[in-house]
């Protein structure tokens, strides 16, 4: 998978072009499901990180990142091992250098690439919600798009090992990762994973003896409709990763655009479906999440599969979904606000090996196999040290004073809700 | 113990690697690399496990 083959027509370009301009829509979505899964009294905070977030991401993917992605030009930093070209780093120009003279698929590319950087960058910040510091966030999303994104995009995307699996090893057509699957969910929900690690859970989350605190979501119109917004998002995002990345004819878009659809929809409908015979209601919060694992999913497959496999896909994530939230929680201890571990991080990695099974091409699976053991352990234990070490510097995690007044308060020094009055939290007692 | 699990996913995934590497044969190409994933799944577990006695104790 690269960006080389086929030229670009006006007609497509302008196309591409278009759906890109829609793709923030899946940001805005994400931002406002992060923002309604927290609570009140860190609301503003919530939502001014995301937007940080999204900004810090673009200067940070345009001043290294891009350079490291490699997609505007063909260059890239190859050993060969084995008799075998392996390009595990791009060699790009620093700051966009040279954008305007790039081939018009490879500056298509680029765009792509920010939108994925800011919104990969963005799912650790609503695990971190009530007690993440905003400086904390900005800092590892600065390293996550600058660093840990391009060097991953340069390998599914750039024309990279992963890429090229299928020219050196015949592996399918290489690593298949069209709508971001890999490089933008399973990488920003592991990076979720890690940064619940450092910072640890909510004050009084995990009390020593009993079951863990609920603390719901503080906004469910928020996060729902946060979810139709992320739909909207998601169908350009997909559609254009399948020109982009898969050179997929104009003729296919429609398909891409349904299976879409029918992932989100039967997830939603299976969640819906679990929560209700599981609590006698169906959860609200969890029914986004199915939804959004749904969309997840189909970034993977929603280009290969036929109707009724996107459709199973989905199912499947919306079964899992629930029921991993609840393990994670409850079994595990990892308390994960939005629930990105499970939504980008486990939906992401089921929608790539759904990718490979609905494929064409024979070998596919192995390839989809191969990027998914890149994805666990190497990007995993790198996102741990980069974050880690970067704890040492920016502290992640606010003092006892911020979460018991709110990160609004704490931070911002005014709340998203002023005329509200702050219910006194039973977890302080 | 959270180390020694984060330690064990490279692992993990060089196993991959030599099975792109050693193997031509397309079977016990994916059985090493499904090995690598079981690897890197117990890798996976001592982290998560390592991680858990310390949010189990919940902060003050």
């Amino acid at each position: 998978m690269n960006t080389t083959a086929p030229a670009f027509g006006d007609t497509v370009y302008a196309l591409t072009f278009a759906l890109l301009l829609l793709a923030p829509l899946a940001i805005a979505g994400v931002a406002l499901i992060n923002t309604g899964l927290g609570r009140s009294r860190s609301a503003a905070q919530a939502l001014l990180g995301n937007l940080a977030i999204v900004a810090v991401a673009a200067l940070a993917f345009a001043v290294l990142g891009a350079a490291i992605a490699g997609n505007l030009f063909p260059w890239g930093f190859t050993i060969a091992a084995a008799g075998k070209p392996w390009n595990w780093l791009g060699a790009g120009p620093f700051l966009l250098h040279g954008l305007e003279s790039a081939a018009p698929q490879a500056q298509l590319a680029v765009l792509f690439e920010f939108m994925a950087a800011a919104m990969a960058a963005m799912i650790a910040w609503g695990s971190g919600a009530d007690r993440l510091r905003l400086a904390a966030g900005c800092a590892a999303a600065a390293v996550f798009a600058g660093l840990i994104f391009p060097l991953f995009a340069h390998w599914t995307w750039g024309g990279g090992w992963l890429a090229q699996l299928g020219a050196n090893f015949g592996l399918g057509a290489g690593f298949l990762d069209v709508g971001g699957a890999a490089s933008v969910h399973t990488l920003g929900g592991l990076s979720a994973l890690v940064l619940v690690w450092i910072v640890g859970p909510r004050t009084g989350k995990f009390p020593k003896e009993g079951l863990s605190t609920a603390m719901p979501g503080h906004n469910a119109v928020y996060v729902l409709f946060g979810c139709l917004l992320a739909l909207v998002g998601w169908t350009a995002w997909n559609a254009a990763g399948a020109i982009l990345f898969l050179h997929a004819p104009l003729a296919v878009l429609a398909g891409t655009t349904v299976n879409t659809l029918l992932s989100a929809a039967s997830a939603l409908a299976v969640t819906f479906i679990v929560t209700r015979a599981r609590f006698g209601k169906p959860d609200a919060s969890l029914c986004a999440n199915g939804w959004l694992a749904g969309l997840v999913t189909s970034s993977a497959c929603a280009a290969l599969a036929p109707a009724a496999g996107a459709i199973f896909a989905g199912a499947v994530a919306g079964l899992i979904t629930p029921l991993l939230v609840e393990l994670l929680e409850l079994a595990l201890s990892i308390d994960d606000p939005s629930g990105a571990i499970t939504v980008h991080g486990a939906a992401g990695l089921w929608g790539l090996l759904m990718a490979g099974l609905f494929a064409p091409q024979s070998g596919q699976f192995l390839a989809q196999l191969v990027g998914i053991a890149t994805l666990l352990g190497l990007a995993l234990p790198l996102i741990y040290l980069l974050f880690a070490m970067l704890n040492r510097v920016v502290a992640f995690r606010a003092d006892q004073d911020g979460e018991r007044i709110g990160m609004d308060l704490h931070e911002l020094g005014g709340g998203a809700y002023p005329e509200f009055v702050i219910h006194r939290d039973d977890s302080y007692r | 113990m959270k180390y020694a699990g984060l330690l064990v996913l490279p692992a993990g995934f060089f196993l991959t690697l030599a099975a792109l590497v050693l193997f031509d044969d397309p079977e016990r190409r994916m059985a090493f690399v499904v090995c690598s994933l079981v690897v890197e799944a117990i890798g996976m577990t001592v982290a998560v496990r390592g991680h858990m006695p310390q949010r189990k104790a919940g902060r003050p």
